[in-house]
């Protein structure tokens, strides 16, 4: 059962379709509003709303774009001096946390400070207006990538799982009841925990808003995006991506996810081919990596 | 009680004492042993708080605004590549109206790495809305620290403030130094505000124009209040230690000077001495040793220096511009005023020098 009581306020400044806000509407639901937010620069500082009015009704510290781990490394400090019980949350772009935010994460994840890291990975800066992030998958266009992206996306889930945390997580913007439910299971461990959701983004990706539910379902049937679990750095396939690796769901050909979004438009034969050997490369080696991966 | 302590332990039992809670650290010549003394005062249980060594300036000033946020006392310590790799973390605790604590052993900046004492350091970080104090000595920096606590924190102002020494020349120079406890001067923390899951508000968001500059103003309006409130804790100061420290600035031999050298720093100890030594030769000159940067006391440098001629003694070279103070105070006085430049890059600034060198001054205006 989700827990009914809403936190995030409805008529925000988000777009339609937004999938940053969905997410956090589960999220902070998980959470049972029992969390502290720190937010770094980000579509999310602009669409809490304007000083004095604010959508979320959990205290909200906004942050410096490359401060967020940092900022809650303090704030945690200090409401454990008070006894507070709640948990703090940072609530970044992909933009803070693959880039410039990467070093303050990776400090934070080595020295294990008590706190949840989510990355809403939108897969480009959306804030500035759709510009290439390390979490660009290639081929596709910004604004800073007009013909296509020619690097591949970099695996930060492998970073963070090199330090050592005890929970791990990817969702998507597709399957709102796993993203609680791995809300949930974070709860249960202490020490820094990081759950990344993929979320595409109606004008960032171009594709009609109300389609946000359905690009996040077939990001993960095509196997462009896995959803995992990795408890004390034992990684456990879930969802979607569980059954296709039983092989009791066939994959999606990649073209259905690509040809649904515009800024895959213009990419050639060879960058579709190109595309599904880095599909097919990370597949294999997150199944190599454990031979258990399924349970 | 007399300990002797070089400046940076001065400064880090200054922070036990004032029952700091929170530490975010990272290291950097000459400022390192502050926080690996308070390092080690934790764990040996002499001082309660959380030390965390962070992975960069940014960061340590990032936590430091979070754990302030949060309703902690919190400290750190800096120079030179550290202080200009916070920058954008400045701007944010003075806007954030966060009363961090912060030393800064004064060094200077790179390339052409040199590691000694420079103010240019501070004083390019002079428009982030922070409060800044220059200390002459040991005993200055522990005090300071004290009164930059309750100066921050007190309601009117909720500003970070630094407290500013010259590297090696005070960071690593031990003298005997007063470290009283300082019960009843600066107690337990009581924040105006702090996070908390009871009372949910959002912080830092998006501002129109309009609230935006009423923030801007109150921060200056800030400033204001801490140049009023800064002889009442003096006083308050002296009350607990017995201690007079002044923290807006020090006079010497002023009344019947003609001419009077501003400076800041352990220079401005250094020109004491000259002081001396040019009144021997029967120069009548004075010195004016400015604590308090920021607040910046312009009203009290106007009426003190109003009919004296004014030379400025710079630590720091800014291309384009000269020596940061004497822009000030030039500035202030909407006069002429004479411009020294010394000790840039650590070059060691004797007594002998700063008298040789108001005495050409002096000559070179036909006196
Ligand atoms: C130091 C700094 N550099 C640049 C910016 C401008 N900026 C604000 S948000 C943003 C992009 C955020 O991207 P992401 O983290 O992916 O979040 P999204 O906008 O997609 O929600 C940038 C570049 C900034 N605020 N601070
Ligand atoms: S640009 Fe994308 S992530 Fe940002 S508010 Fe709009 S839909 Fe949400």
């Amino acid at each position: 059962m989700i827990e009914i009581e809403e936190y995030i306020l409805p008529g925000n400044a988000a777009c339609q379709g937004c999938p940053s806000t969905m997410c956090l509407r589960i999220v902070l639901k998980a959470l049972k509003g029992k969390a502290v937010l720190v937010v770094p620069a980000s579509c999310t500082s602009v669409y809490m709303g304007a000083y004095p009015n604010t959508a979320i009704k959990v205290p909200v510290f906004n942050c410096a774009f490359a401060s967020a781990a940092a900022t809650a490394t303090g704030i945690k400090a200090a409401l454990d001096f008070y006894n507070e019980d709640c948990e703090v949350v940072v609530w970044a772009g992909d933009g803070g946390t693959y880039d410039i935010g990467l070093q303050a994460l990776s400090g934070a994840a080595e020295r294990g400070e008590n706190m949840i890291y989510i990355c809403y990975n939108n897969e480009m800066y959306s804030n500035t207006g759709i510009q290439r992030s390390g979490a660009t998958p290639y081929g596709a266009w910004t604004n800073t990538t007009v013909s296509g992206k020619r690097e591949h996306r970099k695996d930060i889930s492998e970073i963070l799982l090199s330090h050592n945390i005890p929970y791990l997580a990817t969702a998507s913007a597709g399957y709102l009841r796993d993203l609680y439910k791995k809300v949930k299971r974070a709860l249960k461990f202490e020490g820094f925990r990081y759950i990344e959701i993929l979320a595409p983004c109606p004008p960032g990706w171009k594709f009609p808003m109300n389609k946000t539910v359905e690009i996040g379902k077939l990001a993960v049937e095509s196997g462009m995006w896995i959803l995992y679990e990795a408890i004390n750095g034992r990684i456990r396939l879930t969802g979607i991506s569980k059954l296709i690796a039983e092989g009791k769901k066939k994959m999606r050909d990649l073209r259905d996810y690509l040809k649904a979004q515009g800024r895959f438009a213009n990419i050639s034969e060879e960058d579709l081919a190109e595309i599904e050997r880095y599909r097919n490369k990370r597949w294999k080696k997150l199944l190599d990596s454990n031979s258990k991966l399924v349970d | 009680m007399y300990k002797v302590l070089t400046g940076n332990e001065a400064a880090a039992y200054a922070a036990m004492n004032c029952k700091v809670r929170f530490v975010a650290a990272y290291p950097i010549t000459p400022a390192t042993s502050v926080v690996e003394m308070l390092s080690r005062f934790i764990d040996e249980g002499r001082m309660k708080a959380k030390f965390v060594h962070v992975e960069s300036e940014h960061s340590a000033m990032a936590a430091c605004i979070g754990a302030s946020a949060g309703g902690l006392r919190v400290f750190t310590a800096t120079s030179s590549q550290g202080l200009a790799y916070m920058h954008e973390m400045l701007h944010w605790a003075a806007n954030a109206r966060t009363p961090v604590v912060m030393t800064v052993a004064n060094r200077a900046l790179a390339p052409g790495w040199n590691i000694w004492a420079d103010q240019s350091d501070s004083l390019s970080q002079r428009d982030t809305g922070w409060l800044q104090f220059y200390c002459g000595n040991v005993q200055e920096i522990y005090d300071t620290i004290a009164m930059a606590y309750r100066i921050a924190e007190s309601k009117e102002v909720m500003l970070p403030a630094m407290v500013c020494y010259d590297g090696f020349v005070l960071s690593h120079v031990a003298s005997p130094v007063e470290v009283p406890p300082l019960n009843g001067f600066i107690d337990e923390y009581e924040p105006q505000w702090r996070i908390s899951i009871d009372n949910p508000f959002t912080h830092g968001n998006v501002c129109s124009p309009e609230y935006y500059f009423s923030l801007r103003k109150s921060v200056h309006k800030a400033h204001e209040k801490a140049l009023k409130i800064i002889p009442k804790i003096e006083q308050e100061f002296f009350e607990c230690t017995g201690r007079y420290t002044t923290l807006l600035y020090d006079t010497y031999k002023i009344e019947d000077a003609k001419r009077v050298i501003v400076a800041m720093g352990a220079i401005a100890m250094e020109a004491k001495i000259a002081v001396d030594i040019l009144r021997k030769r029967g120069e009548k000159v004075g010195l004016l040793r400015l604590r308090s940067f920021r607040p910046f006391p312009v009203k009290s440098l106007r009426s003190i220096l109003v009919d004296k001629e004014v030379c400025v003694i710079d630590r720091n070279l800014i291309p384009g511009v000269g020596g940061v103070l004497h822009q000030e105070i030039t500035a202030s006085l909407k006069k002429d005023v004479d411009s020294l430049i010394l000790g840039v890059g650590g070059a060691d600034v004797t007594a002998e020098m700063i008298a040789k060198n108001v005495g050409r001054l002096i000559l070179e205006v036909g006196r």
